[in-house]
């Protein structure tokens, strides 16, 4: 089994939140990522394991799994993936089948910007207790029952609106028409 | 966590998508409607009173069903930066293959257009479709003279191909060494072994009954044919009726299960979109329409079983080339549908078509995926239905260049490896004596069978690919009649000669061969 450290050195400027790394395999069997975190001031960095031999290939010898496109998320990490300064991805190809093995069209998402917090004006976040309304005659239907009959109707209706049909007309000419050149290679 | 939940909304928003096209979505809608009069759906609990009502009368099965039937066809939803193509066909250099593959059919076809002086498509002056029309249900009496006409391809010279198919990636080294492979296909697809076979196919297992086997006359039916016939004929749920189906099914009982299983279900829009097919073939002659004339000739007519179909194979193989609605398996699909463009408008976007307009450009023996069908369904719309749901869900897999399980790459890289492993001898000896036996066998899983075995067999073959929605079964088949003859195959010494032992497999049992294969051979 060889050991062949494939160089893949991301070296950050700001400090990363790691959400989300995909990528498109090429026939690598097995992917384990480490990480250098940012740490307060004089104490050296270690490098900490974050995935261990991933399993991108069941077969290494065989095609299966061999140019599927991957995402691994935060939470398949085991480690926080907070602060990230480097990364390190280390793939492994243990069958001597392949001339070549690599992961192509790498991409990392940060998390998003947490949404800034917005304050309330006062009454919408302490609403005033609602009066007791007047009785109604006897009678007449309960306005809370009718309102939220009428909701669910009008919601009933908002999806028929919005919904379309995907299927297809069934014509294979266009105008009538079907004289044809030669087939195109393109 | 959170990637399943994320992918089962995926899959469950597709197929939502896909259903709202359907007739059931419509006939659902109505349902709905209709149920608004009835006393016991309430204003306040619609929905909850409407579920129940599908639930009663039946509609919440037929749904079932459907949702059913869609995960089987489509496949999983893939990644999202995954492009169209990766669907199609995940490895690079099949996509290629498939390809060029494509590009020389093109070109056979083009040049027998030029060469025959015979365009593509053309409309028919109005004498003409009043003549076809008339004698629809008769056009074998028809003799057209076919003789400049030859098949775009033939099994052998998609086997060329396969054979030559190298993956740039590979070892592909001239000495002899462990990785080459000693069959003729040399790429490195995943394939079952035994024990995994074993697995897949439990209930062909030897203490299990099994139609083709246990309801020979001399086994009394009490033992398990009686029982399995009662239990098939209550059955109305797919997925039920799918599983049922791999014990084999009784003879009475195919069509409707067939159907059941492939949710094909006879409404009068499906026999109005059948005939709406049948016009476009009078109103439209296609060059297509030529190759399947030949092919039903020189295939179907010619076997003593099918001949008697000849009628209903041109009624539905004319209609298949005008079928638009087949273009949408091309999404999972390594093959692409062949373009063109009107006359005089080369190049501009609005005017390219399809060509043929379901993109399938029928091959030497293509026929036969129908002539089986024409024994259990003798309406014209229903048997055409049937035949295509049993194209887009494995018959295309069968001349289409892919990694998938059950695409033929993979049944040829299975049937050799088999071979190899279990009966190490014999394969040697075949590959001695210049008779790879892939060559022999290539052409009976191209056909999936049909016009070597004989019509009941074959039938009970069609269940377990249905029971089990893999068409691997094939290769195992092929492989187990190796097995069966294989001491006649070692005394042979030519392909010629290893031809002649395995010309006839009119006399063969399927289950049986199958059973001693993977359940009593030891290893």
């Amino acid at each position: 089994m060889s050991r062949v450290l494939v160089p893949c050195h991301v070296k950050g400027s700001v400090a990363l939140q790691l959400q989300e790394i995909t990528f498109k395999n090429y026939y690598t069997a097995f992917l384990s990522i480490r990480v250098r975190q940012y740490t307060s001031a004089h104490t050296p960095a270690k490098w900490v394991t974050c995935l261990r031999d991933y399993c991108l290939m069941p077969d290494p010898h065989s095609e299966e799994g061999a140019q599927e496109y991957v995402s691994l998320f935060k939470h398949q990490m085991l480690c926080d993936m907070a602060r990230i300064s480097e990364l390190r991805l280390i793939l492994r190809q243990p069958s001597p089948l392949w001339l070549s093995f690599t992961v192509e069209e790498l991409q990392i998402y940060q998390q998003g910007p947490k949404s800034p917090s917005v304050t309330f004006p006062k009454w919408l976040s302490h609403p005033v207790p609602c009066e007791q309304p007047a009785l109604l005659r006897e009678g007449l239907p309960d306005p809370s029952r009718v309102s939220s009959e009428v909701q669910q109707m009008w919601a009933l209706t908002e999806m028929i609106r919005a919904s379309h049909t995907s299927a297809r007309i069934g014509r294979f000419d266009v105008d009538g028409c079907y004289d044809l050149n030669l087939l195109s290679y393109t | 966590m959170l990637q399943e939940e994320s992918d089962l909304s995926l899959i469950i928003a597709q197929i939502v998508q896909k259903l709202k096209g359907s007739n059931l979505y419509s006939q659902l809608e109505r349902q709905a409607w209709a149920s608004l009069q009835r006393p016991e759906i309430k204003l306040e609990s619609l929905k909850e009173d409407i579920k129940e009502f599908f639930k009663i009368s039946g509609w919440e099965k037929k749904l079932q069903n459907a949702v059913y039937s869609e995960l089987s066809v489509f496949p999983l939803p893939s990644h999202p930066a995954a492009p169209p193509e990766h669907l199609k066909e995940p490895l690079v250099y099949m996509r290629k293959a498939q390809g060029s593959w494509e590009k020389r059919i093109l070109k056979s076809l083009n040049s027998m257009c030029t060469e025959l002086s015979i365009p593509l498509a053309r409309k028919r002056p109005v004498g003409e479709q009043k003549e076809l029309l008339n004698k629809w249900n008769e056009m074998g009496t028809d003799e057209p003279d076919l003789s400049l006409f030859r098949p775009v391809y033939a099994p052998k010279d998609f086997l060329e191909v396969l054979i030559n198919l190298r993956n740039p990636n590979y070892e592909n080294g001239d000495s002899l060494s462990f990785r080459t492979h000693l069959g003729l296909i040399q790429v490195p697809l995943k394939v079952k072994d035994i024990p995994e076979l074993k697995e897949c196919f439990v209930e062909l297992g030897l203490n299990i009954g099994q139609l083709g086997i246990d309801d020979s006359t001399q086994v009394p039916p009490e033992l398990f044919e009686n029982e399995h016939v009662r239990i098939g004929q209550k059955e109305q749920d797919s997925a039920a009726a799918q599983q049922y189906i791999r014990q084999g099914s009784p003879t009475a009982l195919r069509a409707e299960l067939w159907a059941l299983i492939l949710n094909i279900s006879s409404q009068p829009e499906d026999v109005l979109y059948y005939e709406q097919l049948k016009t476009n073939v009078i109103q439209h002659d296609l060059l297509v329409d030529s190759l399947i004339y030949k092919d039903v000739k020189l295939t179907a007519s010619n076997d003593d079983y099918y001949f008697v179909f000849e009628d209903y194979l041109y009624q539905v193989l004319l209609c298949f080339s005008r079928d638009t609605s087949v273009l949408s398996h091309f999404a999972f699909n390594s093959a692409s549908p062949p373009k063109s463009y009107i006359r005089g408008k080369l190049g501009l976007e609005e005017y390219a078509v399809f060509y043929p307009p379901n993109g399938v450009i029928p091959f030497h023996g293509f026929s036969m995926y129908v002539a089986p069908l024409c024994f259990l369904y003798h309406e014209p719309s229903k048997l055409y239905q049937i035949f295509r749901e049993m194209y887009v869900r494995f018959f295309f897999r069968l001349h289409s260049i892919s990694s998938h399980p059950s695409g033929i790459v993979s049944l040829c890289l299975l049937f050799e490896t088999l071979l190899q492993t279990y009966l190490p001898q014999l394969f040697y000896h075949l590959r001695e004596i210049g008779a790879q036996p892939l060559r022999i066998s290539f052409k009976w899983m191209v056909r999936a069978f049909s016009g070597y075995l004989a019509t009941d067999q074959l039938l009970l073959l069609w269940d377990r690919i249905l029971g089990y929605n893999s068409l691997e079964i094939l290769a195992v088949l092929a492989a187990a009649v190796f097995a069966f003859r294989a001491v006649n195959l070692m005394e042979v010494t030519s392909l010629a000669a290893a031809e002649a032992v395995l010309a006839d497999l009119s006399t063969l049992k399927v289950m049986p061969l199958l059973q001693i294969f993977l359940f009593a051979t030891v290893t």
